[in-house]
């Protein structure tokens, strides 16, 4: 039986992870490979690495990162952030990427989706989508959030969905930070719109949210951060957690 | 020497970072020549079918590859290449197992994303695995089941999960990204 995927996602500046990580072992708090180990080690099933450099320099950093996380880590891992044409791609797979996710770009540009998967393949294609409700619609919002679209996001699914995506990264803005719970409205939305596997992201607080979300919802994997940083959800407590609740885990 | 096929759209790096960590030697290659005097043979896939195909006929590759007799693994797209026959762009493939390649029905979730677990195991690839350990697999499509089936795995429909006859082995889940229990898969076939 095809199991629930936990994903800790790290944010990677200059070839490091910047956001407050807080381990008892600070040594690895900034080196996104060593922390790699860790979740590995903790049983995580994927990781997401979003880098959030500007420069060239940092992306080139970033290319090192990839190759140095490939040869040392052997799980699936995805690379997002500033990824705008299909070269980008090919040098972040050629590294040992796994995926990519691309987000404004695709709304930019949306036959960069169409280029990848053509390209490189389906599976390899995860598109992240930040939506928000605005007056009881859903809207997609690019650059990190910042910028509202007048696209609306089930639409924006079925778009992707059609010029081949391989898997959707779903952020919910109202939710994500809260710590509430999964946006478990907006996810089944989405999953009655496509049959795409979905990545649930924002809102996550505590265990239960997670058997609420595999429970209400079809996704097939919930991603989070802080909990995870901030050690007050351990990977493997969760997935004991989940297994007693019946869930399908690894 | 292992040589891995080196076809544009694979994962090539991945696979070869595994092997390496195995303690063998690796070259990544489409030359006809050192792929044949390999000791053995990794066919990684990623891609699509029938582009993955007029590759191997441009390298000549689909005439050399059904010839080899050293031990060759085809993982992923890999093994579905040495079928029959793919539905993904129509593709008449190398035709080691005598199968058919399908999309999944597009009722329930795909592609087939994540960790899934194996029965109905047997042959040596398997060695040491049991029914709870699991695989990362990603594929929209699956290879039927048929007389060359070494286990099987369930999503929306039973398939094969790895193949074999003769010196041709297939899994659908990657090894080389399935942790510690694709190691052990990566380690049975090298040291076949």
């Amino acid at each position: 039986m095809l199991k629930k995927r936990i994903i800790p996602c790290l944010d990677i500046k200059d070839g490091k992870t910047v956001k407050g990580i807080q381990f008892e072992d600070l040594r690895i708090a900034g080196d996104p490979v060593e922390l790699a180990k860790k979740y590995v080690n903790d049983s995580a099933d994927e990781l997401v690495f979003l880098d959030v450099t500007a420069t060239l320099e940092g992306r080139k950093t970033l290319i090192e990162l990839v190759e140095k996380l490939s040869l040392e880590i052997n799980i699936p891992f995805t690379i997002g952030g500033g990824i705008s044409s299909a070269q980008d791609v090919e040098a972040l797979l050629k590294a040992g990427a796994d995926k990519v996710s691309i987000n404004s770009a695709a709304v930019r540009r949306p036959e960069l989706v169409r280029e990848i998967a053509q390209q490189f393949g389906n599976q390899c294609v995860v598109v992240a989508i930040d939506t928000k409700n605005i007056n009881g619609e859903d809207y997609v919002f690019i650059n990190g959030g910042k910028i509202q679209t007048q696209l609306k996001t089930l639409e924006w699914v079925k778009t992707v969905a059609d010029l081949g995506a391989g898997e959707l990264l779903l952020t919910s803005m109202d939710f994500d930070g809260t710590k509430n719970g999964f946006d478990i409205r907006m996810l089944q939305n989405v999953s009655q719109v496509c049959h795409l596997p979905i990545i649930a992201s924002g809102g996550a607080g505590k265990m239960e949210d997670f058997t609420e979300v595999f429970t209400e919802t079809k996704v097939t994997g919930a991603l989070a951060a802080s909990i995870f940083h901030f050690n007050e959800i351990k990977i493997v407590d969760l997935k004991e957690n989940l297994k007693q609740n019946k869930i399908s885990i690894r | 020497m292992i040589a891995i096929i080196d076809y544009v759209a694979g994962n090539v790096k991945s696979v070869e970072n595994a092997v390496k960590k195995l303690g063998y030697e690796t070259l990544i290659t489409s030359n006809p020549e050192e792929i044949g005097n390999a000791e053995k043979v990794i066919f990684p896939g990623v891609g699509e079918a029938s582009t993955a195909m007029n590759y191997l006929r441009l390298k000549k590759l689909d005439e050399l590859i059904p010839t080899l007799k050293q031990p060759f693994l085809g993982i992923c797209l890999g093994q579905q290449l040495l079928c029959d026959f793919s539905e993904e762009g129509n593709a008449k493939c190398l035709g080691i197992f005598n199968l058919k390649v399908k999309k999944f029905p597009s009722t329930d979730i795909a592609p087939h994303t994540g960790w899934n677990n194996l029965q109905k195991m047997n042959g040596p690839l398997l060695e040491g695995i049991s029914e709870t350990d699991t695989f990362y697999f990603v594929h929209s499509y699956y290879c039927e089941i048929g007389e060359n089936t070494t286990s099987e795995c369930d999503y929306i429909l039973p398939f094969s999960a790895t193949l074999q006859k003769d010196n041709f082995y297939g899994t659908q889940f990657h090894p080389e990204k399935s942790g510690d229990v694709g190691s052990l898969v990566l380690q049975n076939f090298l040291k076949l």
